[in-house]
C-alpha cells in the first residue's frame, strides 16, 4: 500500500536509500544518516506523511566496527491516505543525528527518550535532557551492554535492620525486616524473611530469651 | 487592617514581585494521578510555561522484556495500562503473531474483541469518573466505579483476575469463553446504559462542570496530528482516526459501529467522546456475542506456539517435550522486525518488536499512546489558569504505568 511512497523515495534519493523492505507488510526504508533530515522533510511535504507516530532506537553492538551500532527507527503515517512508512538509519556511538522537531513536533519526547535510553544525541534539539530517568543516572539502560541487574539508587538501600527501631509492642526481630531481601543470604540459608518463630525452630535465629542484649530493647534503644 | 507602609517605595508605588513564580505541582499531588511532576512558571494564576516531567513510575519494561521469553512479556504488558490490561495483552499478542505470521481461530479473535472492548469501557469509565470527581461531582464517580466493578466481575469470571489478567497468549487465549459470558454481558448492558444516562444527567448540564470543561484545554487539529496525538484526544479535535476503522485489524471490519468525533478539542469534547465510545463499545460487544462461533478452538493448534493441553503433557512424550521446550526455550519467533498497532484506551498502542530468532525478544518497544498525548498537554496547559490543569490533565487520561513503562 505504501510501496509507492518507498519507490518515490528511492527515485528521489537514489543510492542514499540503502535498503528497503516490506517484511510482513510493513514498508520501511533505511537511509544514510546524512540524509535523515532531508528524507524526513520530503516524506512530510511531498508524500503527505503528516502524522508523527513513533520514534525509537535499537542497539546492535555486534555490528561494530564494520557498521554503526545504533539503528534509529521512525514511524509516520498519513492522515489523508492512511499510509504508513518506517524510516531507519544507523548511527555510531558518539555521533549525532539532526533533530526532527522542525518537521514533526512530536519528535521532541521521542528524541529525549532515545537520548535517555541509548545516549544518542540529536543536534538542534532545544531541550535534550533525560526524561524517564533522573539527572544523576549514569549510563543508558537500553544499551545491550548495560547489565539488567545494575541498580543506581539515589538514596542507598538499607542493608541492615540493626539501626532501625521497631516500636513497641514489636520486638526487634518481629515482623518483616525493613531492609531489602538479601537473595544471596537466602540462598546460603540465612533467610531473613521467615517468621521469627520458624527461624528459631530451624536454628537460623536465637530465641529472644536467649539473646544477651535482650531482643526488644536492642531495637528501641538506638 | 494596618496600612502597608514599609513596602511602599519612594514614589509611593507598591513594589510587587514581577518575576514569574515557580511552582512544583506533583509528583505527589491528588490530581496528578499516575505520579507526575509539573514545573509551572506562574504569572499570578496564569501559567506562562510548564515543564511536564514523567518518569516516576519507570520500571524498565522494555529492558525487562529482553531477558525472558516472549510469553513472559504478558504480565509486564498487563501493568502498562493497568486500567485496561486486556487491550495491552491483545496488542502484544497481535504484534508477536504478526511477526510469526499466524492467524488465530475466529473464536479467539472474537473473544479478544469482547474482552478488549469491556476493558476499553473500564478505561473510559475511570477517566470520565475521575474527571467529574475532580470537579466536585462525586456521585457520578461512584456510579461509574460501581459499573466498572460489574465489568471487573465479568472479567474475573472469564480470566480469573480482576485487573492483571495475563490472559492472552501468543497464538490464542488461555481459556475458551465461559458459558456464562453471554448471559452476564447481556444482563449488564441495559443496567449499564441506564446508569450511564444517570451519570450524564448529573454533570452535562451542570453549570460548574460546563464552566470548567468547555473551551478549556484546547488542542488544535493541526498541532494534534503533528504531535502524534491519537485516540480520544485526536478525535476530539475532529480527526476521525480510530485504528479499528482506519486499519481494521482482527475482526473489527465485521462490526457496525461509529467513531465519535468532537470539533473543539476541549475537555468537554473529550468527555463526550469517551461517553459515546462506551456506547459504541457496547454495540461492538453485542454484535460480537452474536457472531462468535459457539464452539471450536480459541488458539492455534501448533505446539511450537501454544502449550499443549495438560492431558497430552502428562500422557504423551511429544506433549511433554513440546511443553518443556516452550517453557524452557520459549517460542522461536523468526528473525525480523514489525510494528503492530491497535486501538487501546488512550489511542494507538504500538509494539515495535525485533526478534533475532532465539526464544527471547531482542527488543520490545512499546509506543504508549499517553506518551505523545502528554507531550501535547504542554500546549493545552500553557496560557491557562492553574485550576484548569486539573480537568485538562484529567481528560488527557495519562496512565503512569503506560507512560513511564
Amino acid at each position: 500500500m505504501s510501496k509507492l511512497v518507498i519507490e518515490r523515495l528511492a527515485s528521489q534519493f537514489g543510492d542514499r536509500i540503502l535498503e528497503t523492505s516490506d517484511f510482513r507488510g510493513d514498508d520501511s526504508a533505511r537511509v544514510a544518516a546524512d540524509a535523515w533530515l532531508e528524507v524526513a522533510k520530503f516524506l512530510k511535504s511531498e508524500c503527505g506523511m503528516n502524522q508523527f507516530t513513533d520514534m525509537t532506537a535499537v542497539d546492535y553492538p555486534e555490528r561494530e566496527p564494520e557498521e554503526p551500532r545504533f539503528e534509529v527507527v521512525l514511524c509516520v503515517r498519513s492522515t489523508s491516505t492512511n499510509q504508513r512508512v518506517r524510516l531507519k538509519t544507523r548511527v555510531e556511538d558518539g555521533k549525532t543525528l539532526p533533530t526532527l522537531i522542525p518537521v514533526w513536533a512530536g519528535a521532541d519526547w521521542g528524541e529525549r527518550e532515545i537520548f535517555d535510553m541509548f545516549g544518542i544525541r540529536f543536534e538542534g534539539h532545544p531541550d535534550l535532557r533525560r526524561i524517564l530517568l533522573y539527572e544523576e543516572f549514569e549510563g543508558h539502560p537500553l544499551r545491550k551492554d548495560y547489565p539488567i541487574e545494575k541498580t543506581q539508587p539515589l538514596i542507598a538501600y538499607r542493608d541492615t535492620t540493626a539501626h532501625v527501631a521497631k516500636l513497641p509492642p514489636f520486638g526487634a526481630d518481629e515482623g518483616q525486616p525493613f531492609g531489602r531481601i538479601q537473595w544471596q543470604e537466602r540462598l546460603k540459608g540465612r533467610d531473613q524473611q521467615v517468621s521469627p518463630a520458624i527461624a528459631v525452630q530451624t536454628g537460623q535465629r536465637q530465641a529472644l530469651s536467649q539473646t544477651s542484649a535482650g531482643g526488644s530493647a536492642a531495637g528501641t534503644e538506638e | 487592617m494596618e496600612p502597608i507602609e514599609d513596602e511602599l517605595s519612594e514614589e509611593g508605588a507598591l513594589e510587587l514581585p514581577s518575576e514569574p513564580m515557580r511552582l512544583n505541582m506533583g509528583p505527589s499531588h491528588p490530581a496528578m494521578h499516575g505520579t507526575i511532576r509539573m514545573v509551572l512558571d506562574l504569572d499570578g494564576e496564569t501559567i506562562q510555561n510548564v515543564d511536564i516531567q514523567p518518569g516516576y513510575l519507570h520500571r524498565g519494561f522494555e529492558k525487562s522484556c529482553e531477558r525472558g521469553t516472549w510469553q513472559q512479556v504478558f504480565p509486564y504488558a498487563d501493568r502498562l495500562n493497568y486500567v485496561s490490561p486486556m487491550l495491552n495483552n491483545n496488542g502484544f499478542a497481535w504484534a508477536v503473531e504478526k511477526l510469526l505470521g499466524i492467524k488465530i481461530p475466529e473464536r479467539g479473535e472474537y473473544y479478544r474483541v469482547i474482552l478488549g472492548e469491556l476493558a476499553r469501557i473500564c478505561d473510559h469509565l475511570t477517566c470520565n469518573g475521575a474527571s467529574a470527581m475532580e470537579l466536585g461531582a462525586f456521585t457520578p464517580f461512584l456510579w461509574m466505579l460501581k459499573l466498572r466493578d460489574f465489568i471487573w466481575d465479568i472479567l474475573e469470571e472469564e480470566t480469573g483476575a480482576r485487573m492483571t489478567h495475563s490472559f492472552a497468549r501468543i497464538g490464542g487465549m488461555a481459556k475458551p469463553p465461559t458459558s456464562n459470558l453471554e448471559r452476564n454481558v447481556l444482563e449488564l448492558i441495559p443496567k449499564f446504559e441506564a446508569q450511564l444516562i444517570e451519570c450524564e444527567k448529573t454533570v452535562l448540564r451542570n453549570r460548574i462542570f460546563l464552566d470548567r470543561m468547555e473551551k478549556v484545554g484546547i488542542l488544535t487539529q493541526a498541532r494534534a496530528i503533528e504531535l502524534g496525538v491519537t485516540g480520544v484526544m485526536l478525535r476530539s479535535t475532529g480527526v476521525d482516526y480510530d485504528v479499528r476503522k482506519a486499519h481494521p485489524y482482527s475482526v473489527y471490519d465485521r462490526f457496525d459501529f461509529d467513531v465519535p468525533v468532537g470539533h473543539d478539542g476541549d475537555n468537554y469534547d473529550r468527555f463526550l467522546c469517551r461517553m459515546e465510545e462506551m456506547r459504541q463499545s457496547l454495540r461492538i460487544i453485542k454484535q460480537a456475542l452474536q457472531q462468535i462461533p459457539k464452539d471450536g478452538p480459541v488458539s492455534v493448534d501448533d505446539v511450537r506456539v501454544m502449550l499443549p493441553e495438560k492431558p497430552k503433557v502428562y500422557s504423551t512424550i511429544e506433549g511433554t517435550i513440546a511443553h518443556f521446550k516452550l517453557v524452557m526455550e520459549g517460542i522461536k519467533v523468526p528473525a525480523g522486525e514489525v510494528y503492530s498497532f491497535s486501538e487501546a484506551g488512550n489511542g494507538e498502542l504500538g509494539f515495535f518488536i525485533v526478534s533475532d530468532g532465539s526464544g527471547t525478544p531482542y527488543r520490545v518497544r512499546c509506543r504508549p499512546p499517553c506518551w505523545f498525548n502528554l507531550n501535547a498537554a504542554h500546549e493545552m496547559i500553557r496560557g491557562g489558569m492553574i485550576a484548569d490543569i486539573i480537568p485538562t490533565f484529567g481528560s488527557v487520561n495519562m496512565i503512569g504505568g503506560e507512560c513511564d513503562r
